[in-house]
């Protein structure tokens, strides 16, 4: 199984995910640089956090127009495994890979905490050893994690099953003390139509390993690789 | 032609005067989507004793100084260019005018 971490200036969890690739899941790991025009066969693309191009503009707006976002599209439409953390979930929106956008969080401060994720939608290729209502507990980093979408949009997510994780209570409930950021619909992740791409704000390669403080992002990418083993 | 507005993949034949214009691109948040910077300082107006704002939207105005020789070709080229990188039309909506300089 081999994975791609792509580097954009800026992105500062490259080394984070190529670390849990490596040594948490033990499968091959490779940095793929921003301006590269090929993925280098990787079977799994992972678009890391930070803060790309310094966030000018709107986040990711700059980064969808790196020369490797060209191949990643095509890589996705192919049905490709795309995951996108963070700015990388930033970037996707963007790139129009993911329906929505972000808005700044509601507090206008930059937020950096272990939260809890809901399960909604475990029959995903990134979520597949979730059980549905597993309460996950993983950090986010972030200033701009307010998803957004328009009404109908909202309702296209809902019925076809794209919200993947919503912030929730350690319980599982929806609550609006333990929404973050001011999410719509307490949307912290979401998946496309065909399911092969995902965006989440929270950072599963910050939570998979006990000694930071949960191995519960060890989930996320142990889904990618079950998947892919069953596929191959 | 070195210092006109044009996509860089279409060559182009002179024929016209080159002059010069500004572009004020003016982008803001749509109706309904919720701004957080525009509420906090609604809320820090009326700290500091200001009464019967009614709602604060903010925005961002980008200001293009280029090259062209023809005003209507250069619009649609920034049109292009909100759509494309200026604005997000998930949240945004803008509105730019052109004048000569």
């Amino acid at each position: 199984m081999k994975f791609g971490v792509i580097t954009f200036p800026g992105s500062n969890c490259d080394y984070d995910c190529y670390k849990a690739i490596q040594d948490v899941l033990k499968e091959d790991v490779v940095f793929l640089w921003h301006n590269q025009t090929s993925l280098d066969g990787c079977e799994c693309i992972i678009l890391p956090g930070g803060f790309s191009y310094g966030d000018y503009l709107r986040t990711g707006a700059i980064a969808r127009f790196s020369p490797i976002m060209k191949e990643v599209k095509k890589f996705a439409e192919a049905g490709g495994l795309v995951i996108g953390i963070c700015n990388g979930f930033q970037i996707l929106l963007e790139s129009g890979l993911l329906p929505g956008a972000m808005l700044n969080n509601k507090t206008l401060r930059f937020i950096c905490k272990y939260v809890y994720l809901r399960v909604d939608n475990e029959n995903t290729p990134f979520t597949n050893r979730c059980t549905k209502g597993q309460v996950l507990k993983i950090p986010i980093a972030h200033s701009d994690g307010n998803y957004f979408i328009s009404k109908i949009g909202l309702e296209k997510l809902k019925m076809q099953k794209q919200i993947v994780f919503r912030y929730c209570d350690p319980n599982g409930n929806l609550d609006i003390n333990f929404n973050p950021n001011g999410a719509l619909d307490f949307i912290a992740g979401i998946k496309n139509e065909k399911g092969n791409v995902l965006g989440m704000m929270p950072h599963p390669e910050r939570s998979s390993e006990t000694i930071l403080g949960s191995e519960d992002g060890r989930y996320i990418f142990e889904s990618m690789v079950e998947h892919l083993k069953g596929i191959i | 032609m070195k210092g006109i507005l044009m996509r860089k993949s279409e060559a182009i034949t002179r024929k016209g005067k080159k002059k010069l214009f500004l572009a004020k691109v003016f982008v803001r948040l749509k109706e309904g989507v919720l701004d957080p910077q525009g509420s906090t300082i609604k809320r820090a107006l009326e700290d500091m004793g200001y009464d019967g704002i009614e709602d604060i939207r903010t925005g961002r105005v980008f200001e293009i100084n280029f090259s062209s020789e023809d005003r209507n070709k250069s619009k649609v080229l920034i049109d292009e260019v909100c759509k494309k990188l200026l604005a997000n039309p998930v949240i945004e909506k803008y509105k730019f005018e052109v004048k000569q300089r």
